[in-house]
Order: structure tokens, then sequence, then C-alpha cells
């Protein structure tokens, strides 16, 4: 699971009211290279949440990003080194085992080659 | 049709190993996934600006839908219930992240921010109540809200869905009106039962300017004169049966006159009717 989807998952047991961020253990993390495309980066800024995508990338072991959102100005700026490291942690790095903790309620949920279960019990639906 | 796989066994049991690898080493079935992927990305009506989009894949088995996603240049998730099936889209090294996970649960996903969604041959499993503690209106209405929620404004979801009735299409397609979606049915080939595909067509916010046109078959539907309303490919769904009249009753029943005249119809058809007597249609007493 890259750390894109990981920005998108919120906890969906019933209850609860703020799922977001799962926080991550991270067991077993690899890289896999994928190609650089500005384009889309720039489109998926505005709905990325940066704390949690820092935070997210810190317990995956990449602590490369600045703490706060950067300005759009850097995002439409030619440099493009901001723009490779997003693209690093946004896509390249993947969780392969590991375990999503819900910040609420605290319930873990396994990944296991790079498939985390969301499956619910019967009681939390 | 005659098997439907939602009639044998629940989807995450359904395809299992043996059956997620028949699955995906078909080639008629890889083919005609390809198809039904290459469609509905058609309908979902991406802007045409190159950029890539976030796309959400619901019910992606081994991802065979999610190639077609990833050769039209987009990132995706995809959602199965099947980790056989998922198993094998990790072996065959799918572009997309996976996710293990009901879509009658709802989906845990944040608001606003998947720029749309497609879902082959996979909705009309909501239909179906597995467990005891399944209620397939409450899963329908969990699914199309979550879905409706994590949409982006704008944004399209296209379905293609195999309904077992128009009873079936009828309570999918309400459910998602019923969540917020505008929307429709396309049907590619409506005159032919084998090549027929139905999609659903929903769009989250705006109200769409047009929906595509269905498919046709070349030359096949000119023999076909009651074809005017399907000639642009949208079908409205309704049932054979007229409403029931509803019957008139007022506070105090419908009287001794009614029962009467019922028992003297019921007569005349030579049925064992007891005779009328004072006590006929005599009204209870109040501690009834």
């Amino acid at each position: 699971m890259r750390l894109i989807t990981h920005n998108m998952l919120s906890c969906n047991i019933k209850g609860v009211t703020n799922g977001f961020p799962l926080k991550i253990e991270a067991e077993k993390v690899i890289e896999k290279e994928v190609d650089f495309n500005p384009d889309f980066l720039k489109h998926m800024f505005a709905k990325i949440e940066w704390k949690a995508l820092v935070e997210a990338a810190r317990a995956m072991g990449y602590g490369e990003l600045p703490e706060d959102s950067p300005d759009v100005a850097v995002i439409e700026s030619a440099d493009e080194t901001f723009l490779k490291k997003l693209h690093h942690a946004l896509l390249e790095i993947h969780l392969e085992e590991g375990a999503l903790v819900c910040p609420e309620t605290g319930r873990k949920f396994p990944v296991n080659k790079g498939i985390p279960n969301m499956l619910l019990h019967e009681d939390e639906v | 049709m005659s098997s439907r796989p939602e009639f044998l066994a629940p989807p995450e049991i359904f395809y299992d190993d043996s059956e997620a690898r028949k699955y995906t080493s078909s080639s008629r079935i890889v083919e005609i996934q390809a198809r039904l992927s290459e469609r509905a990305l058609e309908l979902l009506a991406l802007p045409e600006d190159d950029v890539p989009r976030f796309l959400l894949d619901i019910g992606c088995g081994s991802g065979l839908s999610g190639e077609t996603i990833s050769e039209n240049g987009h990132q995706w998730i995809g959602l199965d219930i099947s980790a056989s099936m998922l198993n094998v889209a990790v072996e065959r090294e799918v572009e997309g992240d996976l996710l293990l996970g009901d879509m009658g649960q709802g989906l845990g996903i944040r608001p606003g921010v998947i720029d749309g969604a497609i879902s082959i041959s996979a909705v009309q499993w909501l239909c179906n109540a597995d467990k005891s503690s399944h209620e397939p209106r409450l899963r329908l209405k969990a699914f199309f809200g979550s879905l409706y929620r994590c949409l982006s404004r704008g944004a399209r979801a296209v379905f293609q869905v195999y309904p077992e009735s128009i009873a079936q299409r009828e309570l999918i397609l309400r459910h998602a009106l019923q969540a917020g979606f505008g929307g429709g049915l396309v049907v590619d080939y409506p005159h032919s039962t084998k090549k027929r595909k139905e999609f659903l067509v929903l769009t989250c916010g705006s109200v769409p300017t047009s929906i595509n046109d269905g498919h046709k078959e070349s030359g096949s539907d000119d023999d076909d004169d009651d074809s005017e309303d399907e000639e642009n490919g949208m079908v409205c769904v309704s049932d054979r049966n007229r409403p029931r009249k509803k019957q008139r009753t007022n506070k105090k029943g419908k009287g001794r006159e009614w029962v009467l005249r019922k028992k003297e119809q019921s007569r005349r058809k030579g049925n064992d009717v007891p005779a009328d007597s004072k006590y006929t249609a005599r009204k209870r007493k109040s501690r009834f």
C-alpha cells in the first residue's frame, strides 16, 4: 500500500467520528520506482492532508518532507525538487507488512503482502 | 445466464484460490473484462487534459479492470472482498493499491478525494444476504452513501451490473438516487441477449449534460419497430404489473351493504357461503 492510499483511508467502524489518520505500524517497507508525473502531483496536492502524510512518511522511515504544508507557489514553480520528494513519498514507498491503527478505538487493521485488511467484524458495522 | 455465481456462495467464499486462478487464466473472461472496463472508463467521461486521475475500482478482483485503468494512465485503488482474488492481483503485479474490504460495510475513504469510480460486475452481489447480519437495503445504503461522500464534486461512478430482475435493478437504482446521485442506466446492445450490457452511470453533484449513447449492433435492429425509446440508449425502469387500486376504505369500514353484495357475488360463483343473518357484518364491540 502506498502513502497516497493511506492518506485517503479512514477508519469505518460505526460510531467513530474521527478515524483519520490511521497510525502506521511498519514492519516491512519496500520501494518501487514509478514514473514521475508532475501534473498528477499538482492535481492531487489539494486533496492531500499534509500533516498525516508527513507523519506517515516518518513512520515509514522517510523524513525529508517539510513539517508545514508548502505554498501553492512552490508547487507551481519550475523547481522540481519538492515535487520529486512528494512523488517519492506518495507513490514509491510501499507498506508491505505491518498494521494500521485506528486513532480513536485502537483497532488494528493488519497489512499483509501490501494489502490492508479493512474488513470489519459484525459488531463494528 | 443459467448459473449466476451470486446464487452459489458469498463472494469471499465463491472466489477461492482455484476459482480466482480460473477466472484470471480464462482468456475469454480477460477479454470481456477489458472491454467492459474500457467502456466504463469511456462513460466516466474524465476530462481529456492528460492529467492522471485518482480512481476507485470497486470489486477489482484480480485487477483485470485495474489494468485497463493503468493503461489509460490513471492511478487507482482497488477494493475487493476476496483475499484469493487479491493474491492473484499481487502476483500479476498490478499498479494500483489493493484493499481487502466489504463494500456493503461502506468505504472507509475520506470525503471528496476520489475523481471517479468504476465497478465491473460487482454491485449485484450487494443484493444478496449471505450472512444473518446482512440486510441488502442497509448494505446498499451504506455503500452508496459512503461512495457519494468520497467522490469529489462532478465526479462520476460507472457500474456495470447484471441485475437478476427488474425489481433488483430498481432496488439498486433507487438506493443510488436516495444517496444523492443523479444519472441513469445506459444499455449497450439492448436487442441482443448475449451481448446486452447494462451500465449504471451516476453523477455526484452537478447534473450531467448528456449521457453517452449505448452501443448498437449495426444493422441488426432495423426490423424492430418499437426501438424508438431505446434509440438514445436510455431505458426507463418499469414493472409490468400495474399498481393495485387503492382500496376505498373509510373509518366506518366497508359496511353491511358491501358485505352482502360480495356474499351474493360469491354465491353466484357457486361457492359455499354462510347464510345472511342479523349478525352479518355487524360492528364489533368497542373492547376489540
